[in-house]
C-alpha cells in the first residue's frame, strides 16, 4: 500500500499546501487501497472514482494557481451511504432504495464540496442505520479489519472500516444512538457525535429525528475536529439546527493538557455486562489520564438504566413514521403483488415486504405499536419521560464533572453471525452510547487499546455545546496511549493485503 | 407477558402497510413479544410529575421568511419514480373509498 | 359499488321528531407565498409537479421548515374568530398511507393547536342570530391532488389508475373546528351555509386566503346528527366530505338530516361514516366506515420546535386585522341611513365595497347607491358580468354627479356622457363638448318651449295656476321632450311656476 495512505489528515492537509504531493496522488493512493482491499472489507456500496479525480485535479489547479484554499483541500472523504449526494447513488443499505440517485445534496455534502474534499464513495451500513453489526445491510456485510471474520460494529461499519482499513483518511458517519462511536470502537478509530443540532441532519435519510446527529469518523482525534469544523454550523434547512458558531475544536485537540479537568466515572456504565478485557483498558486509560493530572471523580446516573428501553420504543416509533414515504410511489423499488388485485394499498405493501429486510420490519412494527392507540401514553409517553430523567442525570454527573467517561461499547467486536438471531443481544451493544442520543449531548470514542487482539474503545461525553471539551480530553488519552504503544493502535492491525480473499462472504 | 400476539403483529403490518407472511407474523409476535418483555420497564421509571422531553436541545420558534426558494423541475421530481405519465407520478387504482 | 338509494324523510317531519347536532370541519388555504414547511412557491394551476421541492416530495433526507407567515395568518384567522391563542403549541404528524400524502403522514396539530375555544356569531338573513362556539382553529398541510384515469366519470370508482400532482402537496392549511351546534332545528342548512360563507368572508376579508370555494381555498366537512326531541345525548354523526359550495353545504346537511331521519324512523342506526356529497344528484353516498385503520398516531413532530407565541406578537397581529365583515356591515347601514331591504341589496349586488369608494371620493350615499344600484348594475346585467367589473370608477361617479349638481348635465345626459367616457371618448367635459350634450341654460328657447307646452295643454295650465303645483310634471315632460332632453328640469320647473305666477 501507498504510504500516503497511512497519514492522517492534518498531515495530508499539511503535505497538500506545502505541495509535497497532489491531491491526485493522494486520491488515487486511497481509490488504488479500496481496489487493493475493499473485495474484503466491502466498506464501500459505490466508489466515486472519476468525480474524487476531477475534484482532486481542481484543487491541484488552485494550488498551482496560489488560491486560498481550505484546510482540508484535496483531502478525500468516504460518505456513509444514509447521506444523500447529486452524483452518486444512495442507498441507505436498503433494496428499497436500490438505484435510487438524489436530486439534491445533504447539506453537509454541500460544505464536503465548498471544502474541496474529494468524495471517495459511499459506505456501507446496516440498512436504514439500523444495527449494530453492519450485517442488516441489504449488500453483504462489512468486516472488521482486525479480524475479517468479525463485525465492524454498526451501523457505521463501512465509515469506520473504511478509515481502518486506511481506505480513506476520514469519513462521515451517523449517529442515533451509537452508529458513529461504536464501530469506530471495534475498528480501533476515532468517531465522534456532536451535540444534536451541532450538524445539520438535512439529507442524511431520517431513522430517529430526535436521536440522528451526523458525525466525523477517522483515525486521529485531531482530524476528527477538522472535519467536525467543516460539517458542523447553522443551517436554516434544519429546524433543530443549533445557531451556535462551531468553534475552535482543532485547537481544543491540540490544547494537549487535562490538568484539574474534572473526569466523572459513571458508575452505571461500567462492571456487570461489560468484558473484562473491555473494564481492564478502561481503568488503565483512567489511571493515565488520573497521571496526567485530571481529577477523576465517582458520578452515578441511576436512570440509565431506562435508556436501552426508551431508545427502543422512541427510536421505533420514529422510525416507522419516517420510513413511511418509501412505498414506490415517487421513487425507489416498487414491487407489485404476485397476485390478487392490483391496487395501490397492496402495491406497498408488497414493495415494503419485498423492499425492507427483517430488522427493518421489526422496528417498523414495534414502533407502529408503541404509537398505537390505547399505548402511547404506556411507551412513547414513558420513554419521553426516561428522556427527561436521562437529561437530569447527566445535568447532575456534569455539575460534578466537566466530562464523563465510559467504556465506549461492553464487548470488542463480535463474529459474524454471532448474534444476527438475537435482537436483543444485538441492541445491549448500545448500552453505553444511547444516553448520549437521549439527551443531546456530544460524545467522541478513541482507541483504548487491545483484548485479545481486539480493539476497545473510551467514550468521553460532554455537556451539550460542549464538544471541544471532548476533542481537549480525547487528544491528551490518545497522546498517552499512543506514547505507551509506541504509535497508533491501528499500526498493530494486521496487513490486510496479505489477507485470503473472502469469497461468497456476501 | 405483552400482548404482542400474531393478530396483533397482523393489525400492526397493515397500519405499516407491510405485507406478511403467516411464518414471518408468527416469528415476528415471538420476537416482539420478548422485546417488549424487556423495555416497558420504562412504564415504571418515571412519575406523573416528570414531563416529556420530544427534543433533546430546547429550540422555540424557529422560522423561514415566507419568500420562495428554489424548485425542482419536473424532470428531477420524477426522476426517480417508478413510474409516471403526463408529467406526473403514476400509480395503481386505489379502490378503498366510494 | 354502485350508490345505493337512501331512504329519505320529508324535511317537515323530520323536524317535527328531531333535532339535528352539527359540527363543521372548515379547511382554509393560506394565500401566502411559499408552502407551510418549504419555500416552493403555493401557486394554483402550474404544470404538474414543478412548484416543488425536495421538502413537497417527501424525497429522502428532507426535514420541514415553518413558514412564519403561515402561523401569523393561522394566529390572525383564531383572533378573528375570537379564539385563546396558545402560548406554546406544537405540530404532529398524522400517520395515514395515502399516495397523495408524500411522507405517508401528515404535519398536523394535534394535542394543542394555536387557536382555541372561539365563537362566531352568524346572522340569519332574518336578522336572527345563532352564536356557533369553535373548538379550535390548528396549522396543518394540504396533500397533492389526484386524478383517476380510466374511470368512467374520473371518480375512484372504476379507475384503472391515477395521476399525482404534488404541486398542492404542503400548501399552508388552517382547520376550523367547530364545537356541536344544538338548537338551530329547522334553521339548520341555513346555518351551515351562512356559517361557511362567513368564514369564507372572514378569511377573504382579512386577506390570508383567496377563499374561492370552486378552487377549493375553503373546503367543508359537514357533521350531522340527529337526538330525538326532548332528549339531549347525541346521536351517531355521519361526516359528509366534499361539499364545496355554499349552496351544496346548505343541500348536504338537509339531506344527512332527512337521511338520518329515515333511519332512525326505521328503527335503525346510523352508521359512522364518512359520506361523499353529489351536488349532481343532491344527494349523499357511503363512503368508508370508520375503522381501525383510523389509528393515526400521533407523535409531536420531532423535526419541528414548539411555536411561542407572546402578548407582544399576538398584539402586534391584532393590529394587522381589519374590521369584522358583520360589524363593518353594521357601521356601513347607520351611517349611510340605508333601509334594511336596501342595504342587503347592495350587499347582494356585491357593490358594498364600490359605494364605500365612491362616497370616499366625494359623492352622497344616495347618489353612491343610485348609480351602483341603478344604471351601473343593468349595464353588468347586460354585459353578464359584476357591477364592480363595467369599468366604472368612483372618481368618475363623482365627476359626473359633479356636473348633474351644477346643472350642466341632468341624469340622462349623464348616462350618455358615460357612454362616451366607456367608449373611451375623454373625459366627461371632453364627452359633452364633442356630442353636444349640454342641457340648455339659456331660459329664451326654454321659455318658448314651456309656452307651446302650457298652450298644447292648456288644462293642466289650469291645474298649476289653481295650486297643484304637482300637475307640472307633465308640462316638464313636455319641454324635456321638445328640447331632446338637453333642459335642466329644475330650470323648467321653476320657469313654468314663474310664468303662470304661482309659488312652486
Amino acid at each position: 500500500m501507498s504510504e500516503l495512505t497511512r497519514h492522517s489528515a492534518a498531515r495530508l492537509a499539511e503535505m497538500l499546501a506545502a505541495k509535497d504531493v497532489s491531491s491526485v496522488e493522494v486520491t488515487q493512493a486511497h481509490l488504488d487501497r479500496i481496489a487493493e482491499v475493499d473485495g474484503n472489507v466491502n466498506a464501500f456500496l459505490h466508489v466515486n472514482t472519476e468525480e474524487a479525480l476531477a475534484v482532486a485535479a481542481d484543487v491541484d489547479k488552485a494550488r498551482a494557481a496560489g488560491e486560498e484554499l481550505p484546510v482540508l483541500a484535496g483531502v478525500p472523504i468516504a460518505i456513509k451511504d444514509l447521506i444523500v449526494t447529486v452524483g452518486q447513488p444512495t442507498t441507505a443499505g436498503s433494496r428499497i432504495l436500490e438505484g435510487w440517485m438524489s436530486p439534491y445534496d445533504a447539506t453537509v455534502i454541500k460544505k464536503i464540496r465548498a471544502a474541496k474534499m474529494p468524495m471517495l464513495g459511499k459506505t456501507n451500513l446496516d440498512e436504514f442505520a439500523m444495527g449494530s453489526s453492519t450485517e442488516h445491510s441489504a449488500y453483504g456485510p462489512t468486516r472488521n479489519p482486525w479480524d475479517l471474520g468479525r463485525i465492524p460494529g454498526g451501523s457505521g461499519g463501512g465509515s469506520a472500516a473504511a478509515v481502518a482499513a486506511f481506505e480513506a483518511p476520514l469519513a462521515l458517519g451517523t449517529d442515533t444512538g451509537g452508529s458513529i462511536r461504536q464501530p469506530a470502537s471495534v475498528t480501533g478509530s476515532v468517531g465522534v457525535k456532536p451535540t444534536y443540532g451541532g450538524v445539520s441532519r438535512y439529507g442524511a435519510i431520517a431513522m430517529a429525528s430526535s436521536l440522528d446527529q451526523i458525525g466525523p469518523v477517522s483515525r486521529t482525534v485531531l482530524d476528527s475536529a477538522l472535519l467536525h469544523e467543516v460539517i458542523g454550523g447553522h443551517d436554516p434547512h434544519d429546524s433543530t439546527s443549533l445557531t451556535d458558531p462551531v468553534g475552535s475544536l482543532a485547537e481544543a485537540a491540540r490544547t494537549g493538557d487535562v490538568r484539574g479537568l474534572r473526569i466523572g466515572v459513571v458508575r452505571e456504565l461500567q462492571g456487570e455486562g461489560y468484558d473484562a478485557g473491555v473494564q481492564a483498558r478502561f481503568d488503565e486509560s483512567l489511571e493515565l489520564l488520573r497521571g496526567a493530572g485530571a481529577e477523576i471523580v465517582e458520578v452515578s446516573c441511576p436512570n440509565f438504566r431506562y435508556a436501552l428501553g426508551a431508545y427502543y420504543l422512541i427510536m421505533p416509533s420514529e422510525a416507522s413514521s419516517n420510513l413511511a414515504k418509501f412505498d414506490g410511489v415517487r421513487y425507489g423499488q416498487r414491487v407489485l403483488p404476485a397476485d390478487g388485485p392490483m391496487t395501490i394499498e397492496r402495491v406497498m405493501g408488497a414493495t415494503r415486504a419485498a423492499g425492507f429486510g427483517d430488522e427493518v420490519k421489526r422496528r417498523i412494527i414495534l414502533g407502529t405499536y408503541a404509537l398505537s392507540a390505547g399505548y402511547y401514553d404506556a411507551y412513547y409517553g414513558s420513554a419521553q419521560k426516561v428522556r427527561t430523567l436521562v437529561q437530569r442525570d447527566f445535568d447532575a454527573a456534569f455539575a460534578k464533572a466537566d466530562v464523563l467517561i465510559s467504556p465506549t461499547a461492553p464487548t470488542t467486536a463480535f463474529k459474524l453471525g454471532e448474534k444476527l438471531d438475537d435482537p436483543l443481544a444485538m441492541y445491549l451493544n448500545d448500552v453505553a452510547t444511547i444516553p448520549a442520543n437521549l439527551a443531546g449531548v456530544p460524545g467522541i470514542s478513541v482507541p483504548g487499546g487491545l483484548a485479545d487482539g481486539l480493539p476497545v474503545g473510551i467514550q468521553f461525553l460532554a455537556p451539550a455545546r460542549e464538544d471541544a471539551r471532548l476533542y481537549r480530553a480525547g487528544h491528551v488519552l490518545e497522546s498517552l496511549l499512543e506514547e505507551k504503544w509506541g504509535g497508533p493502535l491501528l499500526a498493530q492491525a494486521p496487513d490486510l493485503a496479505a489477507a485470503e480473499t473472502m469469497s461468497g462472504a456476501n | 407477558m405483552s400482548e404482542i400476539n400474531r393478530e396483533a403483529v397482523a393489525h400492526l403490518a397493515r397500519l405499516a402497510h407491510i405485507e406478511m407472511t403467516d411464518a414471518e407474523l408468527d416469528r415476528m409476535a415471538g420476537e416482539l413479544d420478548v422485546i417488549v418483555d424487556s423495555i416497558k420497564s420504562v412504564q415504571e421509571a418515571a412519575g406523573d410529575d416528570v414531563p416529556a422531553t420530544s427534543h433533546p436541545i430546547p429550540l422555540t420558534n424557529v422560522f423561514r421568511e415566507d419568500v420562495v426558494g428554489e424548485t425542482l423541475t419536473n424532470e428531477q421530481a420524477l426522476s426517480g419514480a417508478p413510474d409516471s405519465a403526463d408529467g406526473r407520478f403514476k400509480v395503481p387504482a386505489i379502490l378503498d373509498e366510494e | 359499488m354502485t350508490a345505493v338509494t337512501d331512504e329519505i324523510l320529508s324535511f317537515d317531519e323530520a323536524m317535527e321528531k328531531y333535532d339535528p347536532v352539527l359540527g363543521f370541519e372548515v379547511h382554509v388555504e393560506l394565500n401566502t407565498k411559499t408552502k407551510m414547511f418549504s419555500a416552493a412557491p403555493n401557486v394554483f394551476g402550474d404544470e404538474p409537479n414543478t412548484a416543488v421541492s425536495p421538502v413537497d416530495l417527501g424525497l429522502p433526507g428532507v426535514l420541514p421548515v415553518v413558514n412564519k407567515a403561515a402561523v401569523e395568518y393561522s394566529i390572525m384567522i383564531g383572533l378573528a374568530l375570537n379564539c385563546k391563542i396558545a402560548e406554546s403549541c406544537f405540530f404532529a404528524r398524522k400517520n395515514y398511507f395515502y399516495p397523495d400524502t408524500p411522507k405517508n403522514f401528515q404535519t398536523s396539530q394535534y394535542e394543542d393547536p394555536i387557536c382555541y375555544d372561539g365563537y362566531l356569531d352568524i346572522e340569519l338573513e332574518d336578522g336572527e342570530v345563532f352564536r356557533v362556539e369553535i373548538e379550535r382553529a390548528h396549522m396543518e398541510e394540504d396533500a397533492g391532488k389526484l386524478t383517476h384515469m380510466g374511470g368512467a366519470t374520473g371518480r375512484i370508482q372504476g379507475a384503472e389508475y391515477s395521476l399525482v400532482d404534488y404541486n398542492r402537496a404542503g400548501v399552508p392549511l388552517v382547520e376550523i373546528v367547530t364545537k356541536p351546534i344544538v338548537g338551530a332545528g329547522s334553521r339548520a342548512p341555513e346555518l351551515a351555509r351562512a356559517y361557511v360563507a362567513a368564514i369564507r368572508e372572514i378569511v377573504k376579508n382579512l386577506g390570508v386566503s383567496d377563499a374561492r370555494m370552486e378552487r377549493g381555498n375553503v373546503r367543508c366537512d359537514a357533521n350531522v346528527s340527529l337526538m330525538p326531541k326532548g332528549t339531549t345525548e347525541f346521536g351517531i354523526r355521519s361526516e359528509t366530505k366534499n361539499v364545496n359550495s355554499l349552496r351544496s353545504v346548505e343541500r348536504a346537511v338537509r339531506f344527512e338530516i332527512q337521511r338520518h331521519a329515515a333511519v332512525l324512523d326505521a328503527g335503525q342506526k346510523v352508521t359512522q361514516e364518512t359520506r361523499h356529497w353529489h351536488e349532481d344528484t343532491r344527494s349523499t353516498t357511503s363512503g368508508r366506515p370508520k375503522s381501525d385503520a383510523d389509528d393515526y398516531r400521533y407523535f409531536p413532530e420531532p423535526d419541528l420546535v414548539p411555536v411561542v407565541t407572546t402578548p407582544e406578537w399576538i398584539e402586534e397581529l391584532r393590529g394587522r386585522l381589519p374590521e369584522p365583515p358583520a360589524e363593518r356591515r353594521k357601521r356601513l347601514k347607520a351611517a349611510w341611513g340605508y333601509s334594511d331591504a336596501e342595504f342587503r341589496d347592495v350587499v347582494n349586488a356585491g357593490v358594498m365595497d364600490a359605494i364605500e369608494d365612491t362616497i370616499a371620493a366625494g359623492a352622497s350615499a344616495a347618489v353612491a347607491r343610485k348609480w351602483w344600484m341603478g344604471e351601473i348594475s343593468r349595464r353588468a346585467k347586460e354585459a353578464e358580468v359584476d357591477p364592480v367589473d363595467v369599468g366604472v370608477s368612483p372618481e368618475l361617479i363623482v365627476e359626473l354627479d359633479k356636473l348633474v349638481q351644477a346643472g350642466k348635465i341632468n341624469d340622462k345626459l349623464a348616462r350618455q356622457v358615460l357612454d362616451g367616457v366607456l367608449a373611451g371618448e375623454g373625459t366627461p367635459e371632453e364627452v359633452i363638448e364633442k356630442r353636444g350634450l349640454a342641457v340648455v341654460s339659456d331660459d329664451g328657447p326654454l321659455l318658448e318651449a314651456i309656452d307651446a307646452a302650457l298652450a298644447a295643454q292648456p288644462d293642466v295650465a289650469e291645474k298649476i295656476r289653481g295650486g297643484k303645483v304637482q300637475a307640472a310634471g307633465a308640462i316638464v315632460g313636455g319641454v324635456m321632450k321638445a328640447t331632446r332632453g338637453q333642459a335642466d328640469a329644475g330650470r323648467v320647473r321653476e320657469l313654468i311656476f314663474e310664468r303662470l305666477g304661482v309659488q312652486g
